[in-house]
């Protein structure tokens, strides 16, 4: 029945060569813990894609419950956390997650390096990954805001600060990222949930995509 | 052209291996050694590595609560934040005299830029060919010395702050209210003490605790107003003895309703 569907669909679209691309290639025995057990470096970068897959479908149940306004965003965050059913685990895994997802790319970073699978031709492919790092770290720095409680905004404060010191454009920053001059409020906290929950992460699915259309096109490098 | 199931492909993906791309990596098939099909053989292993991750991810998730304090209150001019504890280390640089007032810039952007940029631009300082990291002496002592710099700098940054009074100034305070008088004795000696400060205006707490609840003896109230108690001094107390035992049984009854 399966291999029917797939016939009748190949037969239209030509998937088998797309099939191959995901999926159907070989995997060499250095990168194989199965082979070699300190092979299990090689592991970081699958499991960073782990952690951030948890991320975000823990991410999309959260905003079921989530409130962006800061009347009500801590209200609707203790709620979730102390009333609904499950709502401390789901949350639990998305706070901890995004420490081990920096985790994780930080070893798979470290991996990357000392093996020195930078060097051409997958240069360009550490520069991608150098802005998933970056576009990560935004994502940590933004959600921390979200739950707007006390060390939610003050850690804020002092990041906006840090930003507006940048030379010419700092100011310009600040006003993108807190929605006023002075203020850290009601337009900070929805813009941080906008780039937190749209803007970022539409990055970094345009990035990892990216990342993984060239590991796929350069293949894994090859054994030390 | 082929199409379909029993494609054949040269090559570990669609790229035709002719000379005009040499970065082409060879066929694995190429490589000594024992080569697997990626599906399902190899995806089956890294999903049991996965599990096991998935294990550790979920004992630390139901051991350890995701952190929340009380509601955020901008005008509480006292409170001392700190970042997560990735940018701890960028936190701790920003407190040495080099890289704060009026040098903050170079502990806010210079630095961390350099930082940035150089980790950006690795493939294109190290341009040899040589790929083990002791063949390369240059690149991997200053990855060395970064990461140990991070960790100094993090792990000072722990060491200095004040993990305590961090838990106790973002503490979520419930709020207990009692029913009294305030034209009682009792509360009129309270208003008119030092005690109202930090006990506040209805023994809701502020810089000293609630003495709503406290489940202690007029005996050990006195006794407490005299020679203080955890962040509260001695001596406090600066009324008569006979006042004092009217307010420490007025506080001893104050209890929230159920």
């Amino acid at each position: 029945m399966l291999n029917k569907i797939y016939d009748w669909v190949d037969e239209r679209l030509d998937i088998t060569p797309i099939w191959r691309d995901i999926a159907d290639h070989e995997v060499p025995e250095h990168v194989n813990p199965a082979h070699h057990f300190s092979a299990f470096i090689y592991c970081f970068g699958g499991l960073t894609f782990f952690v951030t897959v948890i991320q975000i479908l823990s991410g999309m149940f959260l905003t079921m419950y989530y409130t962006p306004d800061i009347e009500n965003a801590w209200k609707s965050v203790y709620y979730l956390q102390n009333e609904v059913a499950f709502g401390e685990i789901v949350r639990g895994m998305h706070h901890w997650g995004a420490s081990l997802v920096i985790v994780m790319m930080f070893l798979h970073t470290l991996r990357v390096f000392f093996t020195g699978s930078y060097k051409k031709p997958r240069e360009l492919n550490w520069v991608v990954g150098v802005l998933i790092f970056a576009v990560m770290l935004g994502l940590g720095f933004t959600g921390y805001l979200l739950p707007w409680d006390m060390k939610a905004v003050f850690a804020t404060k002092v990041g906006i600060e840090i930003a507006a010191s940048v030379p010419f454009i700092g100011e310009s920053i600040k006003v993108l990222l807190a929605g006023d001059t002075t203020i850290l409020g009601a337009q900070t906290l929805t813009r941080f949930f906008a780039i937190h929950v749209f803007f970022l992460p539409a990055a970094l699915l345009g990035l990892l995509a990216a990342h993984f259309i060239m590991i796929r096109k350069q293949g894994i490098s090859g054994p030390l | 052209m082929q199409r379909g199931k029993g494609m054949k492909f040269v090559g570990d993906s669609r790229i035709k291996a002719t000379n005009k791309m040499p970065n082409v990596p060879k066929d694995y098939s190429e490589y000594p050694g024992k080569t697997e099909a990626f599906w399902p053989n190899f995806l089956l292993k890294e999903w049991m590595v996965g599990a096991v991750f998935l294990i550790g991810y979920l004992i630390l998730t139901v051991s350890e609560a995701a952190p929340l304090e009380r509601q955020a209150d901008p005008t509480d001019t006292t409170y001392i934040p700190v970042p997560d504890w990735y940018f701890l280390s960028m936190y701790q640089l920003l407190k040495y005299e080099f890289a704060s007032g009026p040098w903050n810039i170079v502990g806010a952007l210079i630095m961390p830029g350099i930082a940035m940029g150089a980790l950006m631009l690795v493939p294109f300082m190290d341009t040899s060919k040589e790929r083990k990291p002791f063949k390369r002496p240059l690149p991997t002592a200053f990855m060395l010395l970064a990461f140990a710099a991070m960790f100094y700098l993090t792990w000072e940054s722990v060491k200095n702050h004040d993990w305590e009074k961090a838990a106790k100034q973002g503490a979520i305070v419930e709020k207990v209210e009692v029913e009294f008088d305030t034209e009682s004795e009792g509360y009129q000696i309270y208003a008119g003490s030092s005690c109202i400060g930090c006990h506040g205006n209805a023994f809701e707490g502020g810089l000293g605790l609630t003495l709503i609840d406290t489940g202690l003896t007029a005996a050990e109230i006195e006794e407490i107003a005299h020679n203080g108690r955890g962040d509260m001094g001695p001596g406090l107390w600066k009324g008569t003895d006979e006042d004092l035992k009217v307010l420490a049984e007025f506080i001893e009854g104050l209890k929230s309703k159920e």
